[in-house]
């Protein structure tokens, strides 16, 4: 398989993929490295990881970093309730012979994502989203889990993974990422589309979008992230305008200025770009996209 | 422009013209190994890697790593696979000098650091100075006094270091304790219990939990990196911040810090001395050209792209002393400012002015840099940087 089937193959599950990131997708799977996603809020990033999973057919194991994760959050945490209670119940009957190896076994282990994506019998999709929001520590995990697929418990001991799993890391550019974490993984840098690659990813994602409204919505985008805002709306954003619009019931963004400003809600997100974008604005774009 | 490089015949074959390739790359600022090198060609092998559009996208996935990366790798590629049919020989690499922890303005990327003509007279000639490279340089006269030769030593007394030296330790001290979000085991005390040292200890008293033991979350020490703006309009100030930087350094033994003028200079090694005095003047050497221009914005985004990232984190304080009157354009300030931003440190800009009456930071280059600054104070003398004590509490 090429990057070109898998392009087509990511695109029956309603994802549309540009050139750049298929080959990344590609050559991740192939050469079983992680890939990182960088690029703006909402540009698909984490979709990928979904669709990816369901494109392969296999389980999504998702992290969502913080700062301060840890490992206890992260690979594993023994089951203190369930230990407590077993040692007491075997205190109880009287048998306290063997009681650390009984409370420090498989069984009083919690498996946490990163643990859990190396213990499937398939190959899952490990999604580590904003990675650039966990600190350096949590890089220095991940960096040791990625480079071995191993997972080492002292009570326990090694557990070497079942399957590689296939890792995502999305990062929106919070914070720097170590030139380490980097160089371990593919890189594909996920930008706003083109109005072409909008315009399919719309169809494919609302299908119940007329065509000549669908062109409406996608030049109308296109045009609103040149203006100066704050906070730059991407696909998701476009995908909930559309589906806003429907449900409002327009045919035409010309027709009715004032439900077009009660859509606007979809994109605008800051006080400031609402402010900045006036009704007038609003309206000179839908006329240039209508 | 489209037409593929033709190689010359006696050339080994494909992966030495990757190791050139990859020999491009690095000499262009991208930072790679050997690794990269071999995965790239695991990577061809899985494309058709003989169609360039096919190859132009996989190496950009593998040898890439960032955003800019990956916008200036269209360039690079072009300019080493498609050069137009020309022959190239010897595509098999040369073996570079540089060392990366050794940054120098002089070597910028930019290709102007050199511009006003500040060369380095203290150096000895190598070969490769002013005079000898070719290039747009302008050789400026000027009529005022030179003080590229000043010697910090008559500045700064010992007097000034010592009493520096304790106003540095207690800026410092304030801004040390930065808590840890992340929890550790506790000696004594803690917030939150350790379940897992609790649930061990318990197994010794038959499962009854005799001891509780805590987690804590523990103080993580501040590093602190100071750069010193010594330009000309910086002269009567630097005195005092160079005393105070010198303190800095000799009691905190994770300070870091930095001269900048035309050029950035570390200072770091030079100013642990044990000796005050050997110490200033040793950084009066490196700081040839101290009084001149400032090319601020240029200084900090060197810093930004070469010491910031190995020296600055999450968990450091970067402190800017100057007056941010700046002879480049100033969207550098802000652009540089913004690319230190995204290491996760905090900023603190000391700028001499500010404690006149009616500032207002109008230059050009102050007012780009402010967005990105988390602290804005003045500071003239020693006692206004030790007023900053409680300003520095609360960051």
């Amino acid at each position: 398989m090429d990057h070109i089937a898998l392009q087509t193959a990511l695109k029956g599950h309603g994802y549309v993929a540009s050139d750049d990131l298929a080959m990344a997708i590609h050559l991740a799977l192939a050469l079983g490295r992680p890939l990182l996603l960088e690029g703006a809020a909402g540009v698909g990033k984490t979709e990928v990881a979904r669709v990816l999973a369901r494109q392969q057919d296999t389980r999504l194991i998702r992290l969502q970093c913080y700062e301060g994760l840890d490992a206890a959050q992260s690979i594993y945490e023994w089951n203190y309730q369930k230990q407590l209670l077993s040692i007491r119940a075997a205190a109880d009957r009287g048998a306290t012979e063997g009681a650390e190896a009984r409370i420090f076994s498989e069984d009083f282990l919690l498996e946490r994502p990163l643990l859990a994506a190396i213990r499937q019998d398939k190959s899952p999709v490990l999604l580590v989203d904003e990675i650039d929001r966990a600190d350096e520590e949590f890089e220095a995990y991940l960096l040791e889990m990625l480079s071995d697929y191993q997972v080492t418990v002292p009570e326990l001991g090694t557990i070497t993974a079942t399957s590689r799993p296939i890792v995502i890391l999305t990062a929106n550019g919070t914070r720097d990422l170590s030139d380490a974490l980097r160089r371990r993984c593919l890189y594909a840098y996920v930008g706003y589309p083109d109005r072409a690659t909008e315009l399919q990813i719309l169809n494919a994602r609302c299908p119940q979008v007329s065509a000549a409204l669908a062109g409406q919505i996608v030049g109308f985008v296109q045009t609103l992230r040149k203006e100066p805002l704050d906070k730059v709306p991407g696909i998701a954003e476009t995908l909930d305008f559309a589906a806003a619009l429907i449900g409002l019931g327009i045919a035409d963004l010309t027709s009715n200025p004032a439900t077009l400003q009660a859509a606007m809600a979809t994109l605008l997100k800051t006080e400031s770009d609402r402010f900045n974008i006036t009704t007038e604005v609003i309206q000179r774009i839908a006329g240039q996209a209508a | 422009m489209t037409r593929v490089t033709r190689f010359a015949t006696r050339d080994p074959g494909p992966a030495a013209r990757m190791a050139g390739f990859m020999a491009h790359l690095r000499g262009n600022g991208l930072r790679l190994g050997v690794g990269e090198a071999e995965l790239a060609l695991q990577a061809l092998t899985h494309v058709q890697a003989a169609n360039p559009a096919q190859a132009r996208l996989a190496l950009r996935a593998v040898l890439t790593g960032c955003a800019e990366d990956a916008a200036r790798f269209d360039d690079l590629f072009d300019g080493y696979w498609m050069n137009g049919g020309r022959v190239v020989t010897g595509a098999a690499p040369r073996v570079g000098a540089n060392s990366p922890h050794v940054h120098s303005s002089r070597t910028a990327p930019d290709g102007q650091a050199s511009a006003g003509g500040g060369g380095d007279a203290a150096a000895p000639d190598n070969g490769e100075g002013e005079a000898e490279a070719d290039g747009e340089g302008r050789l400026i006269a000027i009529t005022r006094q030179s003080r590229a030769k000043l010697d910090l030593r008559d500045l700064v007394t010992p007097e000034d270091v010592a009493e520096a030296e304790a106003v540095a330790r207690r800026l410092g001290a304030a801004l040390r304790d930065r808590r840890s979000r992340r929890r550790k085991a506790a000696k004594t005390k803690g917030d939150r219990p350790d379940f897992r040292r609790i649930m061990r200890h318990s197994l010794a008293t038959g499962g009854e939990p005799m001891r509780i033991l805590k987690r804590r979350r523990p103080d993580r020490p501040v590093k602190l990196v100071s750069l010193c703006d010594v330009s000309g309009s910086m002269r009567l100030y630097a005195q005092v911040y160079l005393a105070f930087v010198a303190g800095l350094m000799r009691c905190d033994p994770t300070a870091d810090a930095y001269l900048f003028h035309t050029r950035l200079v570390r200072i770091t090694d030079a100013l642990r001395d044990r000796d005050a005095m050997r110490a200033m003047g040793r950084m009066s050497l490196m700081a040839d050209g101290f009084g001149g221009g400032s090319r601020i914005g240029a200084s900090l985004d060197l810093f930004a792209r070469t010491y910031a990232r190995r020296f600055v984190d999450g968990r450091t304080v970067v402190l800017i002393l100057s007056d941010g009157y700046d002879t480049d354009p100033h969207e550098a300030i802000g652009a540089a400012m913004q690319r230190l931003k995204r290491r996760g440190c905090r900023v603190i800009w000391l700028n001499p002015l500010k404690g006149w009456r009616d500032y207002a930071p109008v230059a050009g280059g102050m007012a780009a840099a402010l967005p990105h600054v988390d602290l804005f104070c003045p500071a003239n003398t020693l006692a206004d940087l030790a007023a900053l004590e409680p300003e520095l509490m609360r960051l």
